[in-house]
């Protein structure tokens, strides 16, 4: 842990923010599979369930090449680019 | 008498100490590896021995492997207490180990020995025997040395003791503590955050900030200046913050305190100079003996990169302008192109090359004072090219052709200028014994243009209009119209290496009332 001293005239509060949530869901919704056991069949059904409240949506797949490592550059960008949420079934 | 500091703390057996008790006491600070440490032991155990009950011996050592290490090797019966935090070895301002405090029961200090003097001690503890008529140390003194310096205490270790400052409760520090998690990386926070200007930062933790804050006499909480936009109060505390992440030295302190009371003046205006479309920063030059003292460079490549207190305290003082201010490009901070300069920009006169008199004598200050100038730039430097010239007027002609361009070459009246003048072209000037109000002269000379060729044309829509012509009437049309509308809107200064026919200039934003007017301001150190 390092502390360090708020250099701003600390009017805003310092705390890694969360992204601005819209209140409804469009566009593509982008799943996110770590390869951890199981993790597909939660996946799985969440789409059907996503699909089925929003028909308008498109939803893509992706996996991480392995859980033990952070997602390859190539498929975050890809990710980001193609899609407006991502939903990542993190861990057992 | 003085109050000693109360404490709590506790044996490794896991007993509590408190100070004061209802007795007197004798407080005795120590630490393993200190040879005098151990040579006190024996006269510390004796005297817990011999008080009993009448006086409480409270013996904090330093480490917790030396206080094991201690009672083992003289197999003592006092307890050692763990002060391995340092806490209040800090909190006593000890520098030496064994220091010796003796009090009364209400925690007054009665005695303060430093290191061991034989007759000191045995004075101080046979006088405590008797006032609470318990028996005196029953030892043997006279095998003891009559006299032993102490060691170093390591509460004034320079690795612990800007932490303990810092940790104290009276650290000088207010300003919000940020926790980043171990997961994260501390570099990569601070640019998430925002506080970098697209740079790595020093992370500024208090230890770092309380050495920073050593450079100054100044209080910690003392408000320098409230800056713009956001009227953020800028203190001496939130200054320090910014220019440790600047990569600045403690000494560069005043400079940095100063240049920010004086771009947060009116005159100078430093709302205006973020917020302009036009991509205005300032360029701080510095004169007096300071420059030589904190290492600036004013010679070779003085306006380049390579130099750690040029490089670090414009961007410090630009950091501060972000963070505490605010400004922030996309916020209030518009600049079209920005500019380089806005990463940092200061240097020093090259004083002694200067053969006219600084900016800052110029100004009304002393040769003996230091001083921080600051101009507003929306260019440069551009290079001013005479390898020809052989005397001063011709180079005062090129000086004047080459400002020409400043804005536009038709916007006359529009800007000031910082002229840096390089060594080679001093000498040039000098042929001809040029002062510096000839180098303005003839800059004004060769840069006047009739009205008429100042007037918007076919070729650039820039200059004065038709609407202007038909106010002032044809014939006005032949009044001559030099660049600058006063030969104070021309700054002159000397830096650089001494080979190259080179000189530069700062071409300036709007200049005066409406816009932004040099500030020199004394550095108090």
């Amino acid at each position: 842990m390092v502390t360090i001293l708020d250099p701003t005239d600390e009017r805003e509060p310092v705390v890694r923010q969360i992204s601005p949530r819209s209140g409804s869901i469009s566009g593509s919704v982008a799943l996110l599979d770590i390869s951890k056991p199981r993790g597909n069949v939660l996946l799985d059904r969440l789409e059907v369930l996503l699909k089925d409240q929003f028909p308008k949506i498109t939803v893509n797949r992706y996996a991480k090449p392995t859980f033990t490592k952070p997602a390859p550059e190539s498929l975050r960008q890809e990710i980001r680019d193609n899609n407006d949420f991502v939903i990542e079934g993190l861990a057992d | 008498m003085a109050e000693l500091t109360p404490f709590l703390l506790e044996s490794a057996e896991g007993e509590k100490f408190s100070f004061p008790g209802d007795k007197p006491s004798v407080i005795c600070f120590v630490k393993e590896d200190c040879p005098t440490c151990n040579e006190v032991m024996p006269v510390l155990e004796a005297a817990f021995r011999s008080f009993g009950s009448a006086v409480s011996v409270l013996v904090p050592g330093q480490t917790l492997e030396g206080n094991a290490k201690l009672k083992k090797t003289h197999s003592l019966s006092v307890p050692i207490l763990d002060d391995s935090s340092l806490k209040v070895s800090f909190a006593y301002d000890i520098d030496t180990v064994p220091s010796m405090f003796i009090s009364d029961a209400a925690g007054n200090q009665t005695d303060a020995l430093i290191g061991f003097v034989r007759e000191e001690w045995q004075t101080a503890l046979t006088r405590l025997a008797e006032r609470t008529g318990s028996s005196a140390p029953d030892l043997d003194w006279s095998v003891l040395p009559a006299w032993r310096p102490g060691c170093g205490s390591l509460s004034v270790d320079p690795a612990i003791h800007d932490r303990l400052q810092a940790e104290a409760e009276n650290s000088p520090l207010r300003a919000r503590k940020i926790q980043i998690g171990s997961m994260d990386d501390e570099f990569e926070f601070m640019f998430d955050q925002g506080f970098s200007d697209g740079l790595p930062l020093v992370p500024p933790t208090p230890e770092r900030v309380i050495r920073m804050l050593s450079g100054t006499r100044r209080d910690a909480q003392e408000l320098v200046a409230v800056m713009p936009p956001n009227m953020g109060e800028a203190t001496v505390e939130k200054i320090a913050i910014n220019a440790v992440m600047a990569g600045c030295k403690p000494e560069y302190m005043p400079v940095i305190l100063t240049a920010i009371e004086a771009i947060c003046t009116d005159e100078y205006n430093i709302h205006g100079v973020m917020a302009t479309t036009m991509g205005a920063s300032p360029v701080m030059v510095v004169n007096g003996p300071i420059r030589e003292r904190i290492g600036m460079n004013m010679k070779l490549g003085a306006l380049g990169q390579g130099n750690r207190a040029n490089a670090t305290i414009g961007r410090a003082v630009r950091l501060a302008i972000r963070n505490i201010g605010g400004a922030r490009p996309g916020g209030t901070e518009r600049s079209t192109l920005g500019n380089p300069m806005k990463f940092t920009m200061c240097f020093a006169e090259w004083e002694e090359r200067n053969p006219w008199g600084s900016l800052a004598q110029e100004r009304g200050f002393k040769r003996e004072d230091s001083v921080v100038s600051i101009f507003t730039m929306t260019s440069g430097p551009t290079l001013i090219v005479d390898q020809d010239a052989r005397g001063a007027a011709h180079l005062g002609g090129t000086f004047g052709l080459c400002l020409e361009s400043a804005f536009h070459p038709k916007a006359h009246f529009g800007t000031d200028v910082l002229v840096v003048v390089c060594p080679e072209h001093v000498d040039t000037f000098m042929v001809d014994n040029y002062s510096k109000a000839d180098i303005r002269r003839r800059i004004q000379e060769v840069t006047s243009r009739p009205i008429r060729d100042l007037v918007a044309d076919s070729v650039s829509a820039v200059g004065i209009k038709q609407a202007m012509i038909d106010r002032m009437g044809e014939g006005a049309m032949d009044r001559m119209i030099p660049k600058f509308r006063s030969e104070e809107d021309i700054h002159i200064v000397v830096a650089g290496s001494e080979a190259g026919k080179f000189s530069g200039a700062f071409h300036g934003w709007a200049t005066g009332e409406i816009g932004s007017i040099s500030v020199s301001r004394k550095i108090e150190e």
